[in-house]
């Protein structure tokens, strides 16, 4: 994993999404935030707390309950000269802004030849594992990066949060954050000067020989953890997180896959049709003749998230998962 | 286009019977064109219904925007657009306002404060709203306007974008061109309750405007405008109008209406004939005056539709470009 630069400290990943935005808000006047109970209220992970307070309710809008309006009201700021952030609280809740992102934010650069821009960023969340049952645990990133015209990234680390955020802010195109809502209170090294991670960079956040695992947003830290076991067992996991599904590192997926001759993929999505297809697709493509296994694949059980925890548990990917299908891999010929 | 000329001058009145002129051209050309097989895709046609679009865009300036619709020539006319690019666009060529890739549906033109037609029903009622928002933090007195036909009323996202600008007080006109037909459907089929009522339960200022008779379209949408402008919120005009033609170019037949109704609706109530009628009445404008005109506007807008067919396609490396700013 890359080294932050200059003065370190450890900040929590709802910390560093709060910096990128408050740094952006006072560098660039078209920023503004707009979203539910974002106010006083600090948003619904108290992320955001004080935010209001600096900047006022002009430029941190506590809007009703109306993701599809909030959206569109960040397409129309967008085209006419701000640099909106939308929240939308859940990423379940994304289905509301469809319509917004997939016909308007996206297709509006394309549609009007170049003419109109729509640099806004919607951030909002994904992931299971609070007991919060099937309308608030999906992670439906897979849908909006089928959409031609939009960008999509998957912060796993603080560092990433920071750092991812703050480019999509500064980017002329639409630019959705998926937000591990289990991820706010993990802390990890994030420098206090100013940096920028650029969209469309992978990291490698653990390099290793015999085989590469592609793991998205927390499941990264499930990898990490699997690939110490793995180590123990003699076998050195190279961890390669895209940052970015849309757009897409492939160079950096492939040259690992070709390095260690074996790559599996990881991510909190449903796998059917899921971003683990085209992950894994790009890999088979790229790496065919390196390859001494077919690619493999783990995302979500294809269901909904179940309430219980003793049943939601069994539905995402964990270490335990990682580790087994990762040894088994590396046992196939 | 912002119009500098006074409303008791004869000189405005010419000048926007002129420009509904211009879009009936515009769209009977564009009819022909199509049904010849000149235009690809399909096309909503605006005749019957220009004097909803002149007469707003006459009371806006050139920095105030505009939201449009899939039946949104006539907007793009009214606001400014050239007649030559609008062919081209809908031709598909390279010159046209989108480069050929938005076609009918997706004419936008920045430079005129058009943020674009829309092919989605509804889907600017928001993005209006988003362009008050923006105009307010950037501390101007520019107002946005969306046009929306009465089919829209059955979109939530309508609703959550009044009560926003009524919340904010966002310079925001709402324009619904009430043509009584969503698509192929009347829409006494389709709207429970009054329309302007359902403006009304935000608190926005609401008025049923005759969408035929321009003068009161300009009037009253000019007193809305100012309304935004100096920071009182939005307003909500119904004003009452008729698609003359199907739904789009193909929709010939329009089982879903009379041939009567038709009929009635262009011997009464067509705006060009009530301003020419007015303006000889008021200003003494002779016919030969009118027809003088109406030759003008003809020749111009065919010669730009000929124009437009010399007009190169799109190089096939376009088809990649503009997907990513």
């Amino acid at each position: 994993m890359s080294t932050p630069n200059g003065t370190v400290r450890e900040i929590t990943y709802g910390e560093a999404v709060r910096e990128a935005i408050v740094e952006e808000m006072r560098r660039d006047p078209t920023v503004f935030m707009i979203g539910e109970d974002i106010g006083a209220a600090g948003n619904v992970f108290k992320i955001l707390t004080g935010l209001q307070a600096e900047f006022g309710a002009d430029r941190v809008i506590d809007s009703p309950i109306s993701e599809s309006g909030i959206a569109g009201i960040g397409v129309g700021a967008a085209m006419t000269g701000m640099r909106p952030i939308v929240e939308i609280m859940f990423g379940d809740f994304t289905t509301f802004v469809m319509d917004q992102m997939t016909n308007q934010a996206a297709k509006t650069h394309y549609m009007s030849g170049g003419k109109l821009r729509v640099p806004m960023v919607l951030r909002t969340t994904m992931g299971a594992g609070r007991a919060s049952a099937a309308q608030h645990s999906q992670s439906l990133h897979a849908w909006l990066s089928h959409v031609p015209g939009m960008k999509v990234a998957l912060p796993a680390t603080p560092r990433d949060a920071k750092g991812l955020l703050k480019s999509a802010i500064r980017d002329d195109n639409p630019v959705a954050i998926f937000e591990d809502k289990m991820m706010y209170s993990v802390t990890g090294p994030v420098e206090e000067e100013e940096f920028l991670i650029p969209l469309g960079q992978a990291e490698i956040k653990r390099p290793g020989r015999d085989i590469t695992i592609v793991a998205t947003s927390s499941m990264v830290q499930e990898t990490l953890t699997a690939a110490e076991r793995l180590a123990g067992i003699g076998l050195e996991a190279e961890v390669v997180d895209p940052r970015t599904m849309v757009p897409l590192d492939t160079d950096t997926l492939v040259e690992s896959a070709k390095r260690t001759s074996r790559a599996m993929v990881v991510d909190e999505g449903c796998e059917r049709y899921g971003v683990t297809g085209e992950l894994a697709s790009v890999i088979a493509d790229g790496a065919f003749y390196y390859l001494d296994a077919p690619v493999r694949r783990l995302g979500a059980m294809n269901v909904p998230v179940p309430f219980a925890p003793s049943l939601e548990e069994q539905t995402i990917p964990n270490a335990d998962g990682i580790f087994e299908t990762a040894r088994a891999l590396c046992s196939a010929a | 286009m912002s119009v500098m000329t006074s409303s008791q001058d004869v000189e405005h009145w010419l000048y926007l019977y002129e420009q509904m002129y211009r879009i009936r051209c515009f769209e009977e050309v564009s009819d022909n064109l199509y049904t010849r097989g000149l235009i690809p895709g399909i096309t909503h046609l605006y005749i019957g219904e220009e004097a909803v679009a002149v007469g707003v865009c006459s009371v806006l300036r050139d920095d105030d925007w505009i939201t449009s619709t899939h039946r949104g020539h006539g907007h793009c006319l009214a606001k400014g657009a050239d007649v030559g690019r609008m062919f081209a666009e809908l031709m598909g060529r390279a010159t046209g306002y989108c480069g050929g890739k938005g076609g009918s549906m997706h004419i936008a033109d920045q430079d005129t404060g058009n943020l674009g037609a829309n092919g989605i029903v509804g889907g600017s009622t928001a993005i209006v709203a988003g362009a008050g928002l923006s105009a307010k933090l950037r501390g101007t007195d520019e107002v946005a306007v969306a046009f929306f036909g009465d089919g829209a009323l059955g979109q939530g996202q309508l609703y959550e974008s009044m009560n926003m600008a009524a919340l904010w007080k966002l310079p925001v006109l709402y324009v619904c061109e009430n043509n009584h037909y969503g698509e192929y459907t009347p829409n006494d089929q389709t709207i429970a309750g009054e329309i302007l009522d359902r403006a009304r339960a935000f608190g926005i200022p609401s008025r049923e405007v005759d969408g035929q008779d321009i003068r009161e379209v300009s009037r009253v949408a000019g007193e809305a405008v100012a309304a935004a402008r100096r920071g009182d919120g939005p307003s909500f005009l119904q004003c009452t109008t008729y698609r003359y033609r199907g739904h789009h170019v193909g929709d010939v037949d329009r089982p879903y209406r009379t041939q009567a109704e038709e009929e009635e609706w262009q011997a009464t109530r067509d705006p060009l004939r009530n301003l020419a009628a007015w303006l000889e009445t008021e200003f003494d404008v002779g016919s030969e005056v009118v027809e003088q005109l109406e030759a003008e506007v003809r020749t111009a807008v065919d010669d730009s539709a000929a124009k437009a067919l010399e007009e190169p396609i799109p190089e096939a490396s376009e088809v990649t470009t503009h997907v990513y700013a």
